[in-house]
């Protein structure tokens, strides 16, 4: 029995929940959520030195650092394995930073009407499943903590969100659950063969018996997985719950949806996919793909569509996500750097944009671009100024993170693995294009909508101190991966992949 | 021919029995201690079964065996204890104690009598206990009946209720029919077979002497009765205005001694008496569980008033519960069963019980609950939980493992397209636990009308300290749960 630390990114968010409920003043609850989650913050640095020293080679523990054994239920041959790599580090580091600022953010900026205390105790609950997810080495216990997210996030959306809708925001919510839920119900189908098939849940095992199954079993589970944490990603068709649940959702649910709970889906995806059942995956990927490059292009056009910031916001978010399935699609281990890579960034640049758009929403009452009354860089010079920082990110501008996402997952998409053809995925890669021209449209649209025009309404309160310290580590972010993307690109050189590169 | 009796393994039926004679007795001799006297020797005759039940654990003990009918064959007993037995009784027992002390304050204030109330309780108590250890089908039959016939006087038992009355009826005639459809079958089996007992039934089947048409439709004949009892689809229709018009706790009741008994009765039916009849009966029991699943789910989705909502969540958990069953009732499967019930009995008693609080102070639609994390924090995050439990999310991770579990039966089984509808279903079910859990937790200004939430009398609030407790440590180290039921 090994407890290895990674508990602490688990136990101190949760136990700060509890305690944040226990706590009489809400101003000393949002304190104590921000302590906690800077001791998360710490213990996934702690983690990603770990993993950075440990070298990206597979090693004796199969790869993982951190890891942590003990019996949970072992008639059910159910463990507590806990183990971080260099996949999942970037996303825990991702996790720890977004709900940082998240609690940042509600320390002055709780969405008024219901008590703040049980929202800040959710954004902890959240993040302590989210890391979960990331670290868990057990499928069932991934399955636990995947599903632990659900629950706090329901409530954030239902009891937290839009307060001028109420019954909307609680279908949004309702609707983002159950299919997150059918799709994850799935997803444990697809765990439970694997588990009559190679009568083990342990991840690192699952890696090596996994690849040594029949390709009809592995394309059986490869399925399985595509449409339930398809329904997570969210890929298209299965994007329907994303736009109202973002845009009903108050600002932090937005900024954890779209920065973190997304990337559950795509980590599933890479991890089990690639690691796994990378035969069956073979089978499945080109549809994959194909439902990538749908995304790209059906998201782009209804962003030119949208009238409203964060639903824009939030159809980007598909578009950018379909990027991320087209480079998981390839099977090559450049695909999942790249597939990697945009999760991070998208990550970082949307949650970005979401706090961008809770500011413009707290400041005017709406974020529809006729109510929002243009002119935000004569109104608002420094948030007019972020607004258009984000959105260059967010487009892709060479030099900032999203730039890498997509260049990345266009590259992959060139050189797809040798299993798969050649052919189909050069014509992904051209409809990608054509959809990241698209990207650059809608934004540089959306940025003249919101920022430029005439000033003909009064100012707005500029950007505040809080919201400062809240957004910095975002747009340091965006910027140092886009100046330096080896930071996230290291692991790939060695061939992290075990199962479809190595063949 | 003498009959030796054995004594300790009907012990445990002989405590509740004894037990309902002296609460009888106790409530027409000392009317003074009327009060607490019954439900004290209520839980004294369920602790004393408890414990007779612990020293059974290990080999499979008998009583009232018979020699072999012919030379060569096998010889049979009417009573079998073995460990899937100790488990059945362990449901049994224990939510039997829980729903005497649902009971107890209106013993105490005097709306239902007590004497009458705590007798019925433990003497259907005994038919599930004696159900659990059937070795024969007239034991099996007799035993479900006397699960039966207390229940239709509790559930009219309430004085000037004629919703009672009419309920009661309701659940009597569905009864009757479904039990005469049961003596049917059994005559069909024995004629066809020469036997009623386990073994020997199970050998004649095997050997293939039996004529097997006949055997096939008294079988399904068997089944109709312990179906009603379990509520499966189709025979759930008596379910919500029973539940309704019954006193809370004895809904409680149904809604998991009742059910359980009709488990154990239909997993002794196919496992001990059918083993190989699994082609047959499989196929059946995959629709019944699907069709009683969403059946459940879908009804409940429609509901307003907080029992009703319950009770087609029960038909819908009964649906899960067909699953392993299904999937071919080996020891596995039975665990998966057994741990699911075990869950579900614990959780579905706690919320019970929060309605039965609530319902003190005049709440008995799901609106009526707004605003209780407010009022009442405790009775509220009981609910919250035993409702997150029964849909199976964490942090109700108890609930969520017996998923896993049960899914993981019919995965094993190659019931995968049973698993998907199973999966559906869970999402369908989240709705309406969900709408019930997010009232809670709502600013109660919303609802100016919901009456004013007051004290719960403190056996209410044991039996919710209680089941919330078990649930909690359970959700941390589920094991404590699984590692003992499943083989």
């Amino acid at each position: 029995m090994t407890f290895a630390g990674l508990e602490l990114a688990i136990g101190v968010p949760l136990l700060g929940a509890l305690v944040v409920m226990l706590v009489p003043r809400e101003r000393a609850a949002g304190v104590v959520g921000v302590v906690a989650g800077s001791v998360v913050l710490v213990v996934a640095g702690w983690a990603c030195a770990e993993v950075y020293a440990a070298g990206p080679s597979p090693g004796s523990s199969g790869g993982f650092a951190l890891v942590s054994d003990a019996t949970w239920i072992r008639v059910l041959d159910v463990d507590w394995r806990l183990g971080v790599d260099s996949l999942s580090a970037p996303l825990v580091a991702l996790t720890a930073v977004l709900t940082w600022c998240c609690l940042v953010a509600l320390l002055r900026r709780a969405p008024a009407g219901a008590d703040s205390r049980g929202l800040v105790a959710l954004v902890l609950v959240i993040e302590a499943g989210s890391i979960g997810t990331f670290v868990a080495l057990d499928l069932v216990l991934f399955f636990v903590f995947f599903e632990l997210v659900l629950i706090p996030m329901w409530f954030v959306i239902a009891l937290w969100g839009d307060r001028d809708d109420a019954t909307g925001r609680r279908r949004a919510a309702t609707r983002f659950l159950v299919t997150t839920v059918t799709g994850s119900a799935l997803m444990l189908v697809a765990f439970l063969l694997l588990h009559h098939e190679t009568g083990t849940f342990d991840l690192v095992a699952l890696r090596q018996s996994g690849p040594a199954l029949s390709v009809a079993a592995q394309t059986t589970v490869a399925v399985l997985l595509m449409l339930g944490l398809g329904a997570k990603v969210p890929m298209w068709p299965l994007h329907f719950w994303l736009p109202d649940a973002h845009s009903k959702a108050p600002t932090v649910g937005s900024v954890l949806l779209a920065g973190v709970l997304l990337k559950l889906g795509t980590y599933g995806l890479l991890r089990f996919w690639h690691q796994v059942v990378p035969d069956g995956a073979l089978e499945a990927a080109p549809y994959l793909g194909a439902l990538g490059v749908v995304a790209i292009v059906y998201a782009a056009l209804a962003c030119l569509a949208q009238t409203d910031l964060k639903r824009l916001v939030a159809y980007s978010s598909i578009g950018h996500m379909g990027f991320v399935l087209l480079a998981v699609s390839t099977m090559t281990g450049q695909g999942l750097a790249a597939a990697n890579f945009a999760n991070v960034a998208h990550g970082v640049i949307t949650g970005l944009l979401f706090f961008l758009a809770g500011a413009l929403k707290d400041r005017v009452g709406s974020t529809d671009f006729g109510r929002l009354g243009g002119a935000v860089y004569g109104r608002a010079p420094r948030l007019g100024a972020w607004v258009a920082f984000a959105a260059l990110a967010s487009l892709g501008l060479p030099g900032l993170a999203g730039f890498w996402g997509e260049m990345l997952s266009m590259l992959a998409a060139f050189d797809p693995h040798a299993g798969l053809s050649r052919t189909t995925y050069l014509v992904y890669m051209a409809v990608a294009g054509v959809g990241a021209v698209l990207t650059t449209a809608y934004f540089v649209v959306a940025v003249r909508k919101v920022c430029q025009g005439v000033v003909d309404r009064d100012a707005l309160v500029d950007v505040e101190p809080d919201e400062w310290t809240a957004w910095t580590p975002l747009g340091v972010a965006a910027v140092g991966l886009g100046l330096f993307p080896w930071l996230l690109l290291w692991s790939a050189s060695a061939g992290e992949v075990v199962g479809a590169v190595s063949r | 021919m003498t009959q030796v009796v054995d004594w300790g393994p009907i012990a445990p039926a002989l405590w509740l029995v004894g037990g309902a004679v002296v609460a009888l007795l106790l409530d027409v001799t000392v009317p003074s201690w009327r009060r607490f006297g019954p439900t004290m020797v209520t839980l004294v005759a369920v602790a004393g079964a408890f414990a007779s039940a612990l020293s059974l654990v290990g080999d499979e003990q008998t009583a009232f065996c018979l020699p072999a009918v012919r030379d060569g064959g096998p010889a049979g007993c009417s009573w079998v204890v073995d460990d899937v037995t100790l488990v059945w009784w362990v449901v049994v027992l224990g939510a039997t104690a829980l729903v005497a002390a649902l009971l107890h304050p209106a013993v105490a204030e005097g709306d239902l009598p007590a004497g009458e109330t705590c007798f019925l309780l433990l003497a259907s108590a005994t038919g599930a206990v004696s159900l659990a250890a059937a070795g024969d089908l007239v034991t099996l039959v007799i035993a479900m009946e006397t699960v039966s016939l207390p229940v239709f006087a509790l559930v009219g038992l309430r004085r000037a209720d004629r919703r009672g009355a009419e309920a009661a009826l309701k659940l009597f005639v569905a009864s009757v029919v479904a039990t005469a459809f049961t003596l049917m079958g059994i005559s069909m089996v024995y004629g066809a077979t020469g036997s009623v007992v386990a073994t020997q039934v199970s050998a004649a089947v095997a050997s293939g002497e039996a004529v097997s048409p006949v055997v096939g439709v008294g079988l399904v004949l068997t089944l109709v009765g312990l179906a009603f009892k379990v509520a499966s689809v189709p025979f759930q229709v008596w379910v919500p205005d029973t539940y309704v018009g019954a006193p809370i706790p004895v809904a409680a009741y149904l809604s998991v001694v009742s059910k359980a008994a009709g488990l154990a009765g239909l997993t002794i039916v196919l496992v001990r008496f059918f083993p190989s009849y699994g082609d047959n009966w499989r196929p059946v029991l995959a629709a019944a569980a699907a069709l009683t699943m969403t059946v459940g789910n879908l009804a409940a989705l429609r509901q307003r008033h907080a029992v009703r909502l319950l009770a087609w969540s029960s038909v819908a958990q009964a649906g899960y519960l067909l699953v392993p069953l299904a999937a071919g009732g080996s020891g596995a499967d039975v665990g998966a069963l057994q741990s699911y019930l075990l869950m579900y009995a614990l959780v579905n008693v706690c919320a019970f019980a929060v309605v039965l609080g609530a319902s003190r102070w005049g709440a008995t639609d799901v609106a009526d609950f707004t605003g209780l994390y407010r009022r009442n924090m405790w009775l509220a995050v009981a609910l919250a939980f035993a409702l997150l439990c029964l849909a199976g999310l964490p942090p109700g991770v108890v609930g969520l493992v017996a998923k896993v579990v049960v899914f993981q039966s019919a995965v094993d089984a190659d019931l995968v397209w049973l698993a998907v509808v199973m999966a559906v279903n869970v999402a369908i079910g989240l709705v309406y636990y969900l709408r019930f859990l997010v009232v809670l937790f709502r600013p109660d200004d919303l609802a100016p009308a919901a009456p004013r939430p007051g004290g719960v009398p403190d056996s209410i609030d044991a039996v919710i300290g209680l089941t919330l407790a078990a649930a909690v440590v359970l959700s941390v180290f589920p094991g404590l749960l699984f590692g003992p039921v499943i083989p």
